[in-house]
């Protein structure tokens, strides 16, 4: 779909505060073009917050090169014509809008005024892809307020492709899934990252372990550790962090030593 | 402005598979209805209502029917984009005063001064900002360029500042209170709380002769009817699917790389200008502009109508809007007093248990029918508040 060139991101001693509290403290990290890099941390490590960083949300120092083009100081709208999506942990797609409608209004933002004066005909193409590549192909005339949990994450996912984003943020994507739907996304993920780079938010180990390519640990505010899943698992920093903390029993228990 | 880069390269367009049109909508069948709608709503506002009303009758339609066109706007700005807006009496009023201030030139002749500027006795002369409404051409298109220049700075502050919700409607209605505060306080040129009144003739034809009233009516008809063609197209264009987006999901719609700002600003545009005319047309209907008519009060009353009628359909702001107009007038003459109460307890009703308006009744008995059967194509919408909304952490 997207033959354009691959890119990679690029983040230097990123720094967010708010009123005084700093939620991202100092991060840099590079991922390269094409990876499937895991954020992961206990909850307060400021993942979520790095990503608001990297798409604009809040206001961040340092600096985040996507390509040639630095994206800290750039209007969310702008960013995201770079060729940078992201979804919430909470699916947003439009509810009220049919499956078909949603992808198109993400496929639309180059679309000049004459264009959106009219009515959809047909199908683009891109649309008609990216409906195949996400399994939603026979729901795309219903509303996506009736789709399951897993199909509007997927949904999600397919308004980032044909919105031609070359950087996927995903924000826990396999929260609230059953094993199937995990299975689907992990597949569709490594589909997805043949022409794109993608970077995860998750807390669910098992599916880092079974589709991550490299992880990323924040803690604090600050990377903690960074390498392939072993390396990552081996790093007695990170078993102290996810163990040793009595406030994030929840985390421990998902076991990332297991 | 959102992107008017070229098309992007990918635009080929397959037909569209069987399963692929948008939710009960079949294009053909659908065109159809709406052809059959359209033909039906003219022949009851040409053929049945002159032959059926008496002219007084026929004179307060054309009035309702002028509110009908405010709503259609209001139905757009609010049921399609999810501003509240409280103050479209202030388009309303531009339109009005524009399409008056030319009337009254007229009436009083090349060279002349309104009769009140006379009576008055302040001033000389034409004030400077009336003269150029002495030409029809320029008064005409000022109705509607007007209101929509205005609305087009206001809204440009305003979304992009990303003021919306509550604070949105009371900015719109604090505009509506200043505009009437400004009106009363130039009284020397304005007419103050009197208005403009007394319009005798519209381009020409005398006003007061029961033939040139029904003209009127039927250019108001006729014109409600475009607009109603007009906001069709806007609904089911990618515009209209791109507001929808924009009223449940702003975040999530800026996130897709658009400037959610512009998109609303169209449409608040577009809903002042349909404001403005029918202010302007407004004005030969009834014969008066005054600032009673267009302040805080009228401004709501506009936004009841909508609401009572469903915001979210084509039709209901019409009919929602002609119906408590037509309400209003029988039962005040019937019950004066005691209205304004009746038409407070309609907007909390409806508000509070059926947000969707009369129009979801009916969707609501078709729902009924189509859940007999076993493909059910989505649920239907009722208007009914998102359960989920894109919640994103203010910056």
């Amino acid at each position: 779909m997207s033959g354009e060139r691959l890119d990679g991101l690029s983040v230097r001693d990123v720094r967010v505060s708010f009123d005084g509290f700093t939620a991202v403290d100092g991060v840099s990290l590079e991922v390269p073009a094409g990876d499937i890099r895991f954020l992961i941390g206990p909850n307060g490590a400021g993942k979520t917050t790095l990503v608001d960083a990297i798409t604009g949300l809040v206001r961040a120092t340092g600096s985040v090169r996507f390509g040639d083009e630095e994206l800290l100081g750039r209007p969310v709208h702008r960013i995201s014509r770079l060729g940078i999506g992201r979804t919430f942990q909470t699916s947003t797609v439009f509810e009220e809008l049919s499956v078909l409608q949603n992808l198109d209004i993400a496929a639309g933002a180059r679309r000049s005024w004459a264009t959106l004066a009219r009515r959809r005909r047909g199908v683009p193409d891109e649309i008609a892809a990216a409906l195949e590549t996400i399994g939603l192909a026979e729901r795309a005339a219903d509303l996506a307020g009736t789709l399951a949990h897993g199909q509007k994450q997927w949904l999600e996912i397919g308004m980032l492709l044909v919105q031609d984003a070359r950087l996927l943020l995903l924000d826990e994507p396999v929260a609230g899934m059953s094993h199937e739907e995990r299975d689907a996304t992990g597949a569709l993920l490594e589909t997805v990252s043949r022409d794109r780079t993608v970077v995860v938010i998750e807390h669910d180990m098992d599916f880092l372990r079974r589709f991550a390519r490299s992880v990323t640990v924040l803690h604090a505010g600050r990377v903690l550790s960074e390498g392939t899943v072993a390396q990552v698992q081996a790093d007695p920093r990170v078993q102290e962090v996810y163990l040793g903390h009595p406030v994030d029993a929840g985390s421990a228990r998902t076991g990332l030593e297991a | 402005m959102t992107a008017v880069t070229p098309a992007p390269p990918s635009t080929a367009v397959r037909p569209a598979p069987a399963g692929a049109a948008p939710p009960g909508r079949p294009a053909g069948r659908s065109r159809l209805r709406t052809l059959a709608g359209f033909a039906f709503g003219a022949a009851l506002l040409f053929a049945v209502a002159p032959l059926v009303l008496s002219d007084f009758r026929l004179a307060l339609l054309a009035k309702y029917l002028c509110v009908a066109m405010v709503a259609v706007g209001i139905g757009i700005a609010w049921g399609r984009g999810g501003m509240l807006t409280l103050g479209q009496g202030v388009f309303f009023g531009l339109g009005g005063y524009a399409m008056a201030m030319h009337l009254k030139l007229a009436d009083a002749g090349p060279g002349g001064m309104p009769d009140f500027m006379q009576l008055y006795g302040q001033l000389d002369e034409l004030p400077l900002w009336w003269r150029p409404f002495a030409s029809p051409w320029f008064a005409l298109p000022a109705t509607v360029l007007l209101p929509m220049a205005v609305a087009f700075g206001l809204g440009s502050l305003v979304f992009r500042r990303r003021v919306r919700g509550a604070y949105f409607a009371i900015l719109s209605q604090a505009l509506a209170a200043a505009m009437v505060i400004l009106l009363i306080g130039q009284q020397g040129t304005t007419g103050g709380t009197n208005g403009l009144t007394d319009i005798k003739g519209f381009f020409g034809y005398d006003l007061d002769d029961p033939v040139n009233q029904r003209m009127v009516y039927f250019i108001i008809a006729g014109t409600l009817l475009a607009l109603l063609a007009l906001t069709r197209q806007l609904i089911h264009s990618r515009y209209g699917e791109l507001l929808v987006a924009v009223r449940d999901g702003e975040e999530r719609v800026r996130f897709l790389g658009y400037d959610p700002a512009s998109v609303k600003l169209v449409a608040y545009v577009v809903a002042a200008g349909m404001a403005g005319l029918a202010g302007a047309l407004f004005v030969p209907a009834v014969g008066i502009i005054s600032p009673a008519l267009i302040g805080i009060v009228p401004s709501i009353e506009f936004v009841i109508g909508v609401a009572v009628g469903g915001r979210a359909t084509l039709l209901g702001p019409v009919l929602g809007a002609v119906a408590v107009a037509w309400a209003r007038t029988a039962l005040s003459e019937r019950f004066p007093g005691t209205w304004t109460y009746l038409q407070g307890l309609l907007f909390v009703v409806v508000v509070a248990f059926l947000p969707g308006g009369l129009a979801s009744l009916w969707a609501l008995a078709r729902r009924r029918d189509v859940a007999a059967q076993p493909l059910r194509r989505g649920r239907l919408s009722l208007g009914r508040r998102r359960a989920e909304r894109t919640e994103v952490p203010a910056a």
